[in-house]
């Protein structure tokens, strides 16, 4: 009975996070990419503001099912900087529903012009408890039996955590093609971890065709990750490493609306066996506008006078 | 050693702050390759329906529905600077974008929506 109960939470907490951003619908279009965990160069656009949500449901072995949700709000402060707060919780079968923690990062592309390769620097800082499940990045040596524990307990353990990502992009033939360099430290007494992602996708068409319609080719967006840890500082070996490799599916619904979903493949004993992930996201035009009168700009912005 | 490693990435995240914000591209040196391309799709009309739909998806929040932009910070795509510039111009200043100035890259559009977007401009001049 109180398995049903909270198995009943758990979707109630996913559908509630899903729908958080629908509430608030306007008329706009996101057009990142369905990465999960690895990022590209895009950044959100300057005065835009996108939510997401992004949620992770999973089994650890010894655990309980769970569902974790990273509720995401970015910023396109300048063309070339991004910021971003995520709000994380998760509910866990059998156990209780928490909140876990914020994190607010930073993106800035150094290079002012598109290169083969994009590099952009990214900086976060993570004040999360231990009941965090929201698999955003995997680091060291993070593992199914990190993800096990009861709430109570896991919640006990606080993170103040620092991450470095150095992230090389690049949009080959329509293709993005992405690599990320992740490096992790908690602010306490923990080593650094290191971990990785890489990922590339391609919209299933390239042309526009010359209607709005839900279900073109052009509004999809296939393509595969691949993420993992690769050790810390105190070891520095692949040994006892997660890794996942995770086909991705992107669709741009109409009004602004975009849903992605990535069934991801555990490749070691340490990883989960299976983690499928879902996102929704929303973007709003211009929300930075919403506080400036309209006639008291000043400087210029495009470039094409 | 944690306050200089923290120090370290201040100095670090500062310079590259400083340079990001000092940079600044303008379409004034369009590579000759660039300059040189034309719009496989100029003049079609399908493709020009097309680049209604996308410049209505990703421009028309900045330079408005009637591509006049705002008089101030969005510059209007009806102009001189559009009209005489070539299709090669108009498409790789639409891929690199003026990230010092506002203007994103679109480097993530598939080449042929940058194209259709290219022959849409053309068709309000």
């Amino acid at each position: 009975m109180i398995s049903i109960t909270l198995n009943r939470t758990i979707r109630g907490a996913c559908w509630l996070a899903a729908c958080i951003p629908i509430l608030f619908t306007s008329s706009a279009l996101a057009q990142d990419k369905p990465y999960f965990v690895t990022y590209s160069h895009d950044l959100e656009e300057p005065g835009n503001l996108e939510i997401e949500t992004k949620t992770a449901l999973a089994r650890p072995g010894g655990g309980n099912r769970y569902g974790a949700t990273a509720m995401e709000m970015e910023y396109g402060t300048r063309a070339w900087w991004t910021t971003e707060l995520y709000l994380d919780g998760q509910a866990t079968a059998q156990d209780s529903t928490v909140f876990t923690g914020f994190r607010i990062e930073n993106r800035v592309r150094p290079l002012m012009r598109d290169h083969a390769v994009n590099p952009v620097f990214y900086v976060e800082y993570e004040n999360t408890s231990g009941a965090d499940k929201t698999i955003l990045e995997v680091v060291g040596h993070d593992g199914q039996s990190d993800l096990a524990g009861p709430n109570g307990e896991l919640s006990r353990e606080h993170q103040h955590e620092a991450e470095l990502k150095l992230i090389l992009s690049s949009n080959v033939k329509d293709w993005n093609i992405s690599e990320n360099f992740i490096s992790e430290k908690d602010l306490g007494h923990d080593p650094w971890e290191f971990g990785y992602a890489v990922g590339a996708t391609r919209p299933l068409r390239s042309a526009a065709s010359g209607r709005t319609c839900a279900f073109c080719a052009e509004r999809f967006i296939a393509g595969a990750e691949a993420y993992g840890g690769l050790g810390s500082t105190f070891a520095l070996t692949m040994r006892d490493t997660s890794h996942y490799l995770a086909p991705l599916i992107g669709w741009q619904l109409p009004k602004g609306v975009r849903l992605s979903f990535s069934p991801g493949f555990g490749l070691t004993g340490t990883s989960l066996a299976r983690v499928y992930r879902v996102g929704l996201a929303f973007e709003f035009d211009q929300v930075g506008g919403w506080f400036h009168n309209p006639q008291g700009h000043s400087g210029s912005q495009g470039g094409v006078e | 050693m944690m306050r200089r490693s923290l120090a370290v990435l201040c100095i670090v995240l500062s310079a590259t702050f400083a340079v990001a914000a000092a940079s600044s591209s303008r379409w004034l040196h369009v590579p000759a390759k660039d300059h040189a391309h034309s719009n496989p799709l100029a003049g079609n009309n399908e493709a020009i329906a097309a680049g209604a739909l996308v410049y209505r998806e990703h421009c028309l929040q900045c330079h408005k529905a009637n591509a006049m932009g705002d008089g101030h910070k969005r510059p209007a795509l009806r102009s001189e600077r559009i009209s005489t510039a070539s299709d090669g111009d108009v498409e790789w200043f639409l891929r690199q974008g003026d990230l010092g100035h506002g203007m994103p890259s679109w480097s993530s559009l598939p080449e042929a929506q940058r194209w259709q977007i290219v022959a849409y401009l053309r068709s309000i001049q």
